[in-house]
């Protein structure tokens, strides 16, 4: 059950900014029909999640910064600006161009060692992709394939829902996020799984940004580009002291404790 | 007052049970309707809004497609019938669902005149749901300016 601290700080459709952007579940919606984006968006928004929906796998690799676009991936870099905090990412299995199977490939492969600097700190790994290796994917399917299922499965999909989906299919999904999301020291969040990506060469933390996007909108509007949502580093299970040296996905060691499906 | 109110509601809610009894909306429409509320009040008709459009857009391409003198791309036909079939579960319209899943069947099976004839009934279908959700957001409309509130209707 969502602990009540949590929801206290998000209202059912969003009336005001929570305190902290940090307790927000902020979900990644992807679908080629306008329709089900519309519904998928109120369904989210109902169980109190933030919500940018695109209209494709290409759509949403750009808003992750997963396209391969040189040039901002640089920029980012120079300007220290972190990724946007993505908690779940669901998407529609069939989609003109990229299925949402191939996006969900494109999310999970890392093909990047993480590099380290002399003093062993974790550099930003050259992949971004790598960054969002931990986050949920779920996929959403109108046919009730077995094999697809599977596939998506192994694939390292999160969970596969059927459309036309229902408000009760989300809030399961909503409710398993929150166990995952613990809150320590009021401006700092435990995502052991569903983490977003670190840079690493910042100094300790300022607090908490106060910017939001305006990804409330429901049309398909460019991507927006990456924003500094979140200011704190993760920390590890083990408390913070290397918070600021590695995060959970990119740590070696981690990497083969947790021994990701989509790393072949 | 009272009385027009009440008499209004009660035909709401038969109207609403009569489309459900007659095919035209299943369980995923209920579901909608409750996804509705006071911060909302336009949502349900916003939706299906949208899916009106993607209706005409729809069945526009799949009528191109099937107009080709020469070889008719199925597939291409079999692709804009997929769209309408998800679209058409998502917001509860039942009848065309319904022909959609057929006509995929005859798209598959590259049978020309079947999905002629079933491109038609899509037409007429999605129109004649069009036209009897007008209805039902008029009803609810004259309820408001009566000064009523549109029930909940429990379809059981």
């Amino acid at each position: 059950m969502v602990a009540s601290s949590e929801m206290m700080s998000v209202g059912i459709g969003g009336m005001e900014p929570p305190p902290l952007d940090l307790d927000e579940v902020h979900v990644l919606a992807v679908d080629d029909s306008l329709v089900d984006r519309i519904v998928i968006e109120r369904l989210l928004r109902i169980t109190s999640c933030k919500v940018t929906a695109v209209d494709s796998g290409w759509r949403a690799l750009e808003f992750l910064g997963l396209d391969n676009d040189k040039a901002s991936a640089e920029f980012d870099k120079k300007n220290n600006i972190k990724k946007l905090k993505v908690d779940m990412i669901i998407t529609d299995y069939c989609m003109p161009g990229m299925t949402g199977y191939e996006l969900l490939k494109k999310i999970k492969v890392s093909t990047f060692p993480p590099i380290f600097d002399s003093g062993n700190n974790l550099f930003e790994s050259l992949s971004e992709s790598s960054s969002f290796r931990q986050v949920p994917v779920v996929i959403m399917s109108s046919e009730n394939v077995l094999t697809r299922i599977d596939r998506c499965l192994e694939e390292g999909a999160e969970d596969f829902l059927l459309k036309p989906v229902k408000l009760a299919d989300v809030k399961r999904l909503r409710n398993c996020l929150t166990g995952d999301v613990k809150l320590s020291n009021g401006n700092k969040r435990k995502l052991p799984e569903d983490s977003v990506t670190v840079d690493t060469s910042l100094p300790p933390p300022p607090p908490p940004s106060s910017l939001t996007l305006s990804t409330n909108s429901s049309d398909s509007s460019p991507p927006l580009s990456p924003v500094e949502v979140f200011s704190s580093p993760l920390s590890s299970p083990e408390e913070d002291d290397d918070v600021l040296t590695s995060s959970p996905e990119e740590s070696p060691i981690r990497r083969q404790k947790m021994g990701s499906p989509g790393l072949d | 007052m009272d009385a027009h109110v009440a008499q209004l509601q009660m035909q709401y809610r038969n109207y609403i049970l009569s489309l459900y009894q007659q095919g035209f909306l299943d369980d995923q429409f209920t579901e909608l309707k409750s996804l509705q509320d006071d911060g909302t009040p336009d949502f349900v008709a916003e939706v299906l809004s949208l899916f009106f459009d993607d209706c005409v857009k729809l069945v526009g391409n799949m009528a191109r497609a099937l107009d080709q003198t020469g070889t008719v791309d199925f597939s291409q036909v079999g692709a804009n019938v997929h769209q309408l079939k998800g679209s058409s579960s998502s917001v509860g319209a039942k009848r065309v669902k319904g022909l959609c899943i057929n006509f995929k069947e005859l798209c598959e099976a590259k049978n020309y005149e079947g999905c002629v004839r079933c491109l038609q009934q899509v037409d007429i279908e999605y129109k004649t749901l069009k036209a009897k959700l007008q209805d039902m957001f008029n009803l609810e409309k004259q309820i408001v300016q009566a000064g009523g509130i549109v029930p909940q209707v429990d379809i059981n």
